[in-house]
C-alpha cells in the first residue's frame, strides 16, 4: 500500500500554522476557513489511512528522506495509531468549526488559530512517528503551544492556570528528555522498533525499571493522574472552550495513554505476564484516579472545572484498563479513548455554548437554559448519558467492556469499583443538568440565546458520532479497537511488523 | 561518571528551586537548570574518554575513537526547544506581573478547590 501521504498529517497542519498569519493580514477570516479545510483535510487523512489498513491490514509505512529505519525516522501508520488519529481529527475538526464564531469575543484571532494548528501538528505527529526522540519533539510542539492556548485569555485566571500548567509540564517533558537520553545510552538507537529489538537482549535489570519509571514519571503529568494533575483542573477549565474540548478530549490521551502504552507495551514489551509490578501500579494509579476524580468533580460549582475533574476520573477508567492488561480491558480502555474523546470534547463544548451566551460558568447562577438552549441542553445530557455509561451509547461498551476483562482476569473488586464509579459520573454530570438546563422552579431561566449555526452544528456532529459510536459498536470493535488492541498485546511483535524480521 | 552524577546533582538543585522558590524567576531560573542538567546528560552519553570529534578526514583513522554524534544533534534540537519554552515562561512571567504587580507565587492564588 502506498504510504506517502502519512508526511501530509504534519505537513498540513504545520503549513496552515504559517499560513494563517499571512492571509489573515489580508481578510481576518482567511484564518477560519485556512484552519477549518486543514482539520476537514487531516480528518481525510485519518479516515483515508483507516481504510487503506481495513482493505489490507499491512501496516503502513514511511521513510523520512528514504533513510532505512535503523538510521532516519519512519512513520508509522497501524490500527492504534488509525484508532487515535481518528479521534484527534474529529475532535479537532468540531473544535474548529466551534471556534469560528466562539472567538467573537476574543482578539487575536489568527493567533489562536495558528497555536491550534501547531497543536493538531504535534498531536498527529505524536500519533505517527516510530521514532522516540521524535515523538519527544512533537510532544513539545503540542505542548507548548497549548500552554500559550490556556493563557489565551489574558487574565488574571488564565495567566495562573498557564504559569501552573507550564511548569509542571515542562518538568513532565524534562523527564521523558532524560528517560530518552537513559535509553539511548543502553540502546545506541532511536527508532522505536530497533530499540525494542536492542533492550529485548538486556533482560530487565535495575536500568531497565529505572528507565521505565522515568518515562512514566513523564507520561503520568502529561495525562494528568492522580497524584500527578494538580495542573489540570485549572489548566482545563481556563482555556477558551474549543481548546479545552481539544486538551480534555485528545491531548491527555495522545500525549499521555496512546504515548505511553507504545512505549511500555510496544518499545519496552511489558505485559502482565513478564511486568505484573508495573500493571498492577497502573491499577493502583487508575482506581486513585477515578475515586479522587469522581468525588472532587462532585463538589465543584464551575461548569468546566466539573468537566476537568471528570476528566481525571475518566483517565482512571483507560489506566485500569490497560493495568487489567487481558484482551477485553484493553479493548475497553482503547474504546474508551474514542468515546471519551467524543464525549467529553461534546461537553466542554457544550460549555463553551453556555459560557458564550450567558457570561458564566458559575452553576449557582445558571438556572432553565434549557427554555432557550434546547440543543446544548440535550446535547450535554446525551453526552453526559455516553460518559456515564448508559447503553446505547458509546460509553457503555467501553465500560462495559472494562468490567468484562476485570471479571475475567478474576478482579472482582476492580468490576465493582467500575460499576460503582460509573453511577458516580452519572451523578456528577447529571449535577450540571439539574443546576443549568432544568428544573429550579424557584427561579427563573437565565436569558440566554441559542448558539450560533456553527457551533451547533459542532455540537450535534460530535452527538450523532458518539451516538453512532454507540449503535454501531460491533463493526468498530471488528475493524479498529479489536486490531487496536492486539498491536498493544503483540508487545514486542510491532518491531516485526516494521522491520520484517 | 562522575560527570554523569553531577549532572544529576544539577537536576536535583533545580528541581528543588522549581518546588520551593516563590519567586517566578526564580522558579524559571530552576526549571533552567533541570534542563541544562537534561541536556549535559544527553550531550555526556555520547562522550569518550580520549576521542575525537565525528568528523572524517582520513579513512585510515580508527572508527572506535569517535564521540558519539547522534546525541550531540540531539541536545541541539532539545536547546532550540528549551529556548522556546523559556521564552514563553517568561513572557507569561511578564503578563502575570502586568496583571498582579507581583512575581511571588504566594499572592498569585485565585484558582482552587
Amino acid at each position: 500500500m502506498d504510504a506517502r501521504f502519512l508526511p501530509l498529517f504534519v505537513v498540513v497542519p504545520m503549513a496552515s500554522a504559517f499560513l494563517i498569519p499571512l492571509f489573515a493580514k489580508l481578510w481576518p477570516r482567511f484564518a477560519d476557513l485556512i484552519a477549518n479545510a486543514a482539520g476537514a483535510v487531516l480528518l481525510g487523512l485519518s479516515v483515508y489511512g483507516a481504510i487503506c489498513l481495513f482493505t489490507d491490514s499491512q501496516v503502513l509505512l514511511y521513510h523520512v528522506g528514504g533513510w532505512a529505519s535503523t538510521l532516519g525516522i519512519t512513520l508509522v501508520y497501524d490500527h492504534l495509531t488509525a484508532l487515535v488519529a481518528l479521534a484527534v481529527n474529529t475532535v479537532g475538526l468540531a473544535a474548529l468549526l466551534f471556534s469560528v464564531r466562539y472567538l467573537d469575543h476574543y482578539t487575536g484571532r489568527w493567533k489562536f488559530f495558528s497555536l491550534f494548528m501547531l497543536v493538531l501538528a504535534g498531536l498527529n505527529g505524536v500519533t505517527i512517528t516510530g521514532d522516540i526522540f521524535n515523538l519527544f519533539v512533537f510532544i513539545e510542539i503540542s505542548a507548548v503551544s497549548s500552554y500559550a492556548l490556556v493563557a489565551f485569555g489574558t487574565d488574571f485566571d488564565e495567566l495562573e492556570a498557564g504559569f501552573k500548567y507550564m511548569v509542571i509540564g515542562e518538568i513532565g517533558g524534562t523527564a521523558i528528555l532524560l528517560a530518552i537520553a537513559l535509553l539511548y545510552a543502553k540502546a545506541s538507537t532511536l527508532n522505536m522498533a530497533v530499540v525494542s529489538q536492542v533492550m529485548a537482549g538486556f533482560g530487565h535489570t535495575p536500568l531497565f525499571w529505572c528507565i521505565v519509571a522515568t518515562f512514566l514519571v513523564g507520561f503520568a503529568v502529561k495525562m494528568a493522574m492522580v497524584p500527578f494533575h494538580a495542573w489540570l483542573p485549572d489548566a482545563h477549565p481556563s482555556a477558551p472552550a474549543p481548546v479545552s474540548a481539544l486538551l480534555s478530549g485528545v491531548f491527555i490521551k495522545v500525549l499521555g495513554v496512546y504515548a505511553m502504552s507504545r512505549v511500555m507495551f510496544n518499545v519496552f514489551g511489558l505485559s502482565r505476564a513478564n511486568a505484573a509490578a508495573f500493571f498492577n501500579l497502573l491499577l493502583a494509579f487508575g482506581v486513585l484516579s477515578i475515586v479522587a476524580g469522581g468525588l472532587l468533580a462532585y463538589a465543584q460549582k464551575d461548569y468546566k472545572r466539573l468537566l476537568a475533574y471528570s476528566s481525571i476520573s475518566q483517565i482512571g477508567y483507560i489506566l485500569i484498563g490497560l493495568g487489567i492488561g487481558n484482551y477485553w480491558a484493553i479493548v475497553g480502555a482503547l474504546f474508551h479513548v474514542l468515546a471519551h474523546a467524543l464525549g467529553k470534547g461534546l461537553l466542554f463544548l457544550t460549555a463553551g455554548s453556555v459560557e458564550h451566551a450567558t457570561g458564566t460558568r458559575d452553576l449557582d447562577k445558571l438556572s432553565g437554559l434549557e427554555k432557550n438552549m434546547p440543543v446544548t441542553a440535550w446535547s450535554y445530557l446525551l453526552g453526559s448519558l455516553s460518559l456515564a455509561g448508559v447503553p446505547p451509547f458509546a460509553g457503555f461498551f467501553s465500560k462495559f467492556f472494562i468490567v468484562v476483562g476485570a471479571l475475567s482476569a478474576r478482579m472482582y473488586w476492580l468490576a465493582i469499583l467500575a460499576a460503582l464509579f460509573s453511577t458516580v459520573t452519572l451523578g456528577y454530570l447529571v449535577k450540571v443538568v439539574n443546576k443549568a438546563f432544568f428544573g429550579r422552579k424557584d427561579r427563573e431561566p437565565t436569558p440566554a440565546r441559542e448558539a450560533p449555526a456553527a457551533m451547533v452544528l459542532a455540537m450535534v456532529g460530535l452527538l450523532v458520532l458518539t451516538v453512532a459510536l454507540g449503535v454501531g459498536f460491533k463493526p468498530v470493535l471488528d475493524k479498529l479497537v479489536g486490531p487496536a488492541a492486539n498491536v498493544l498485546l503483540r508487545g514486542l511483535g510491532y518491531a516485526q511488523g516494521i522491520l520484517g524480521r | 561518571m562522575i560527570a554523569m552524577f553531577a549532572c544529576m546533582v544539577l537536576l536535583l538543585i533545580g528541581l528543588y528551586a522549581v518546588v520551593t522558590k516563590r519567586n517566578i524567576i526564580r522558579i524559571i531560573i530552576g526549571f533552567s537548570l533541570v534542563e541544562y542538567a537534561v541536556n549535559l546528560f544527553f550531550a555526556l552519553v555520547g562522550f569518550k574518554t580520549g576521542g575525537i570529534p565525528p568528523i572524517i578526514t582520513d579513512v585510515a583513522q580508527s572508527r572506535s575513537n569517535f564521540v558519539d554524534p547522534v546525541p550531540q544533534a540531539l541536545v541541539l534540537t532539545a536547546i532550540v526547544i528549551g529556548l522556546a519554552t523559556t521564552a514563553l515562561m517568561l513572557a507569561l512571567a511578564m503578563r502575570i506581573y502586568e496583571k498582579y504587580r507581583t512575581f511571588d507565587i504566594t499572592e498569585i492564588r485565585r484558582l482552587k478547590g
